[in-house]
């Protein structure tokens, strides 16, 4: 599997650390990794640069996660790029959501490494 | 699992969402901090300096607590992050918030329709020992208490239905 570039978008300092070591643990190799506390911020990181993988929570100020993934679509730098919400909305109606505003994957707060990686490598190798 | 519909409306059912919050809480600190929490003996003095709030909005309003001393929110921080505890700082208060954020995400995920017609506020924490909580609830408070790594931990949900 190639190095990828990460953008972890979480309103904690704390849940964006806990995720970077998430991805580490599941042996993907991280060149480089983008953190935002919101939805605002993020859409501003993806105007400078270029990533692979997006992690997302939902609740979030100024924008939130489901917000952030319907303007993806409109950012030309951003289309194609797999998006894996993280966070403690775990209700249906959330996951599907989230699905089709475009996310790629859900899990679940409180999580494990193994879960991180059970989501995430399945679209790092498709 | 009670539906939602089964259990508001009275003390007596909302009696049964103890075990909920205690799988809960338990939950969260076993897989993200890596330790289980202990039943609390009688005999533990509490000296709570910092508390944690995540505010519910929808099919049940109220506020949900952890409260501790600020030792063991630092050592909650390092066991998070996975590093040596460090001083008490906006790290710790940031984890703090988080581990409340995921005990009520987690809990109202397993109380069946709670998921989808409650929301959850951002976390607040305050530090020190010196003040009231005064939240607007019609219910007695639900409360668990633990022993973390030796020291006592509190989680209450106050509820108006």
């Amino acid at each position: 599997m190639k190095s990828i570039r990460a953008l972890i978008v979480d309103d904690s300092s704390v849940m964006r650390k806990i995720v970077e070591r998430s991805l580490r643990q599941a042996g993907i190799d991280i060149t480089q990794v983008f953190e935002a506390g919101n939805g605002a911020e993020a859409l501003g990181v993806l105007q400078e640069n270029g990533v692979d993988l997006i992690l997302c929570d939902i609740n979030m100020p100024v924008m939130d996660g489901l917000e952030f993934v319907k303007q993806l679509s409109g950012v030309e730098k951003a289309r194609g790029i797999p998006v894996v919400m993280i966070t403690t909305e775990g209700s249906e109606t959330h996951v599907v959501q989230a699905l089709s505003s475009g996310a790629r994957a859900y899990i679940r707060k409180p999580f494990t490494p193994d879960q991180v990686k059970e989501r995430v490598i399945p679209i790092l190798a498709g | 699992m009670k539906s939602i519909n089964e259990v508001i409306g009275t003390s007596k059912v909302h009696q049964d969402w103890v075990p909920l919050l205690e799988v809960a809480a338990r939950e969260v600190f076993e897989l993200m901090l890596g330790c289980k929490l202990a039943p609390l003996p009688d005999s533990v003095e509490e000296n709570f300096d910092i508390t944690s709030m995540v505010g519910l909005a929808g099919q049940v309003c109220g506020m949900l607590s952890v409260r501790c001393a600020q030792k063991a929110a630092v050592v909650m921080a390092s066991k998070m992050l996975g590093t040596a505890p460090g001083a008490f700082g906006p790290e710790v208060q940031d984890a703090f918030g988080e581990i409340a954020n995921m005990i009520a995400g987690n809990f109202k995920n397993k109380v069946s329709g709670l998921g989808d017609g409650c929301l959850l506020s951002v976390p607040t924490v305050i530090t020190g020992n010196d003040y009231s909580v005064h939240a607007l609830a019609d219910t007695a408070g639900l409360e668990v208490r633990f022993l973390f790594e030796g020291m006592p931990l509190a989680i209450i949900l106050e509820l108006h239905s």
